[in-house]
């Protein structure tokens, strides 16, 4: 597999100065994909968003890792409802002129 | 300067105790943190007011001179003096260096008091730089075929490939073209939504478009041939005999592109709209009753 795409977990555990047992409860959790490249852990880089965001509301609000997996259902929802909501308002567009 | 009243921001007494101040900020914090609420400008400066509420009164010395001045800061020539002199020590405890806020992170009442920022957010942990967003405003037609473009964000020009059938609202992600990474960390995120004003004849739903095309009564009664328009062209349509008001065509493929599908079309859905003659002659007159007797005889 080609790791460009990759970060090491190792690197991301200094970068954010977080323990990588962090990162094994994160992907227990399902939370995030561990990608095991010659026995390296990695991450693909299009997650980083999502784990910086979930970086800073473990430190910053104390949300334990089931709170976190809650709290990113719940994102993933409002998420879907704003993109229906642009839909809708789209359609209703057509109503209205 | 407007006075701001830290304490009625946390919703907390004057007297409250450290722990009430930690409690009442991570009470709000949870609520208004940006990233539980996203594309939420409104939580978002309220999060800023709490966080600076909470730097304020989480600091015994800071929470002193905000509770000695406070209200009078504007005649308190002695405050002015004790700024100068002011050593402004961080509480950062829970300060974020996320990639949320905007540039302005502290009120101009917090600067004038304690200085401008704290300089000791958060620890050295890296962090993404801030993510910038904006607003493109194009025209319809602006979006039907793919277009270079460019942008200026932050005196900065970007160049930028608009995809032919990109959707009003859409958010569009360009990586690292935000604000610089904290404590070395990487760039920000550009987000570009786009705003698409519909000024056109067509009505847009998903890929689809919607028109309706006037037709004469004689045409629509004995048949023919009508050019109507698509969204980038004419087209020749066949009218059959009788066709009645309110018809609807499907011109396949003469839609809107798809987005990022490049050759990829929604349909044209045309209604006809039978225009009855108006300002008839009397030999029109005479014909159409000897067409309406005939028809009822």
């Amino acid at each position: 597999m080609n790791v460009e795409n990759f970060i090491p977990l190792n690197q991301l555990c200094t970068h954010y100065q977080v323990q990588f047992s962090f990162f094994s409860s994160l992907s227990e959790h399902g939370l995030i994909e561990i990608i095991s490249i010659e026995q390296e852990p990695y991450i693909h880089e299009d997650k980083i968003n999502d784990l910086e965001k979930m970086i800073r509301i473990h430190l910053e609000l104390n949300v334990n890792i089931e709170g976190l997996d809650v709290v990113f259902n719940l994102l993933g929802k409002i998420d879907d409802l704003q993109s229906e909501i642009v839909g809708l308002k789209n359609r209703l567009r057509l109503y209205e002129n | 300067m407007e006075f701001i009243d830290y304490y009625k921001i946390l919703g907390i007494d004057k007297n409250a105790t450290e722990e009430e101040i930690k409690k009442a900020y991570r009470k709000l914090a949870r609520k208004f943190h940006p990233d539980l609420n996203p594309n939420d400008k409104e939580a978002e400066r309220k999060f800023k007011e709490i966080n600076e509420a909470n730097e304020v009164l989480s600091n015994a010395e800071n929470r002193k001179k905000y509770d000695k001045y406070g209200k009078d800061w504007k005649h308190a020539d002695e405050f002015e003096k004790a700024k100068q002199h002011q050593q402004h020590q961080s509480n950062a405890q829970y300060q974020s260096s996320g990639n949320y806020s905007d540039n302005a992170d502290f009120s101009d009442f917090f600067e004038s008091m304690f200085g401008g920022g704290s300089g000791t957010r958060g620890n050295n942990t890296k962090f993404k730089g801030q993510d910038f967003n904006t607003e493109l405003q194009l025209e319809l037609k602006d979006v039907y075929t793919t277009h270079k473009r460019i942008i200026t964000i932050n005196g900065k020009n970007i160049q930028l490939t608009i995809p032919a059938g990109v959707e009003n609202g859409q958010v569009l992600k360009l990586k690292e073209q935000g604000g610089e990474g904290v404590n070395g960390g990487p760039k920000g995120d550009l987000y570009i939504k786009f705003a698409i004003e519909n000024h056109s004849k067509f009505k847009l739903d998903k890929n689809d478009l919607y028109s309706t095309v006037g037709l004469d009564l004689y045409t629509a009664i004995l048949g023919g041939e009508i050019i109507a328009d698509t969204f980038d062209g004419k087209v020749k349509l066949k009218i059959s005999p009788e066709t009645q008001n309110g018809t609807k065509v499907k011109l396949k493929g003469k839609g809107f592109p798809k987005y990022k599908q490049d050759g990829v079309f929604g349909d044209l859905y045309l209604m006809y709209e039978i225009k009855i003659p108006t300002h008839l002659s009397e030999k029109e007159k005479e014909l159409f009753t000897e067409l309406s007797k005939l028809r009822n005889s």
